[in-house]
């Protein structure tokens, strides 16, 4: 487009690389920020903002919904405490976030867009974007229903539907009745995870431990662990009923 | 000009003089040449380079732009655009709230009933209220897919590490302001969508009442984080009036002053970034 309209100013322009953002910039500007007046003013004039009736402290809606933005966080409730989905991984993803030019050290593919020079960091920021939160807030969106349950678009919402809770403790799966024992073997997988999910990385990358730095790596395998995490506990608890790894009295897993 | 005493033209003089086309001509040049004129627009229009560069660098509004930039930093596919648009949506949300901010009172008796009568009687007040709401989600969609094409161009990388920091900070406060806009309408969907988004701050470890170590704390139920966050233990009155101030006041100027860093950063950064 700047091609075209260009070709008949060659004689202003000196080099052709440097454009003067007077009038090639700001043309563009005013005419996106046309079309994207006009769009908001469409639409605003076809489809009214919702207003349900006046809030009523005494009639809970069944599903209440947070705002459509949020539901991704929401969904997790299901497999984490509110303490981890509602706080601490909300503070974790906006952490994380700040730290990813900190922790991507890879001096490739810096101003162009480019998936072979970087496919790890594609693949972990895709997922956690577009499954992690995008799918999610879909899902909450059209399929969450009375009680929370799923259902299909098809469904009909039934408010009384019924879902047998038979979800058990990882300890208790694995036979483990006393209270102590269970919180100890709880611990205990969760710290061979995250143990044993460092020790592998700082191996297999051990030739690049020099060049980017201790620190750099562990948060990098920990912010990596704890998504996978998030993951394989949505797996234990929808294909085999697991509810917790740990469950101790202050805080379960 | 003054010392000349004013001629009165002939009409046949005056009716050549607009018949030729002359008359514009020269009440362009009263006009372009007045002291008004001159003071307010303070270079001329003529197509030269140093006019484009005047244009940005001696106005107010373009000059947060570099006066020259990289051809390849136009091309919307690169962009996606999606920063600017995001940045506009936020400025119609300003101008739409300020008048919806005429007619709604924050006060719990009043609130639900104001946005009715913005909807039915105010002129235009329902279609301030569509363009307020809907410019404020699709900002949030924006500023998402912003992101995302920031991150697919590598543009964290250095030297712009520190302007995605404020970036990160600029969509927390997008969608927290998106939040406390969200229960001002005062009617069922606000008030249990905020219910169950503020609960979560009852969970908070040490803070709040129903969080992991609370009894090491001491908090209750009227006296711990989601407290402070809503003034009660339930989402009534008070809460409407914090999230009134913290939507109105508090985030947008936040907001804003950050923005203003993140497009200064833009500059300084050595303007977007490319393959170079
Ligand atoms: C209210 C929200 C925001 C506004 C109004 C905004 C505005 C802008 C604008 C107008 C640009 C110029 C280029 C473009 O349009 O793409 C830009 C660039 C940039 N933004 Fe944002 N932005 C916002 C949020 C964010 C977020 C959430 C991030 C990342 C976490 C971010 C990181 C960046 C970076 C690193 C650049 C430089 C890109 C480059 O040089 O290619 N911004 N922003």
């Amino acid at each position: 487009m700047s091609e075209a309209a260009a070709a008949p100013k060659r004689k202003i322009e000196g080099v052709p690389e440097k454009l003067h953002v007077w009038p090639y910039l700001v043309r563009l500007e005013f005419l996106c920020a046309l079309v994207v007046i006009v769009a908001l003013a469409v639409w605003s004039i076809v489809i009214d903002a919702p207003l349900e009736e006046a809030a009523n402290p005494t009639k809970t809606p069944n599903p209440s919904k947070a705002p459509w933005y949020f539901l991704g966080l929401q969904d997790i409730l299901v497999y984490f405490d509110p303490w981890f989905a509602g706080v601490v991984a909300p503070v974790l993803i906006i952490v994380g976030l700040m730290l990813i030019p900190y922790l991507d050290v890879n001096p490739k593919g810096n101003g162009y867009y480019t998936y072979h020079e970087r496919k790890v960091a594609i693949w972990v920021y895709c997922f956690g974007f577009l499954v992690l939160w995008i799918a999610l807030i879909i899902m909450g969106v059209f399929l969450r229903g009375p009680g929370w349950n799923l259902f299909m678009p098809w469904q009909y919402w039934d408010p009384h539907k019924v879902v047998a809770l038979v979800s058990v403790d990882l300890p208790y799966a694995f036979g483990f009745r006393d209270y102590t024992w269970s919180a100890i073997f709880g611990g205990g997988v969760l710290l061979a995870y995250f143990g044993i999910g460092t020790g592998a990385y700082f191996f297999l990358e051990r030739k690049a431990l020099k060049s980017v730095g201790f620190l750099r790596m562990f948060l990098k395998i920990q912010l990596a662990l704890i998504m996978m995490g998030i993951v394989i506990k949505i797996v234990l608890r929808i294909g085999f009923n697991i509810k917790y790894i740990m469950v101790t009295p202050w805080i379960s897993v | 000009m003054a010392n000349k005493a004013p001629q009165i033209p002939s009409i046949a003089e005056f009716i050549h003089k607009i018949k030729s086309g002359e008359i514009f001509t020269e009440i362009a040049k009263e006009i372009t040449e007045s002291q008004l004129w001159t003071s307010t627009f303070r270079h001329g229009y003529a197509d030269t380079p140093r006019n484009r560069v005047l244009q940005i660098a001696s106005n107010v509004w373009l000059h947060l732009h570099p006066v020259k930039m990289h051809r390849h930093a136009l091309r919307i596919k690169f962009t996606w655009c999606m920063g600017g648009i995001t940045f506009l949506l936020f400025l119609s949300t300003v101008v739409t709230g300020v008048i919806l901010m005429f007619y709604y009172r924050p006060v719990g008796e009043y609130a639900y009933y104001d946005m009715k009568y913005l909807q039915y009687d105010v002129p235009f007040g329902m279609l301030m209220r569509n363009m307020h709401r809907w410019a404020a989600h699709a900002m949030v969609i924006t500023v998402w897919l912003h992101m995302f094409r920031v991150f697919l161009t590598g543009s964290y990388k250095p030297p712009r590490e520190f302007n995605w920091v404020i970036g990160v900070f600029l969509v927390t406060f997008t969608l927290l302001l998106s939040f406390t806009g969200y229960l001002l309408p005062w009617d069922q969907l606000a008030m249990w969508a905020v219910t169950v988004g503020t609960n979560m701050a009852r969970a908070t470890p040490f803070l709040g009442n129903e969080g992991p170590f609370a009894e090491y704390v001491g908090v209750t139920p009227r006296y711990d984080a989601r407290s402070l966050l809503i003034g009660g233990s339930l989402v009534g009155p008070p809460a409407l009036l914090r999230f009134y101030v913290l939507h109105c006041i508090f985030i947008p100027l936040i907001a804003g002053a950050l923005m203003i860093v993140h497009f200064w950063r833009i500059r300084k950064d050595g303007g977007i970034s490319g393959p170079l």
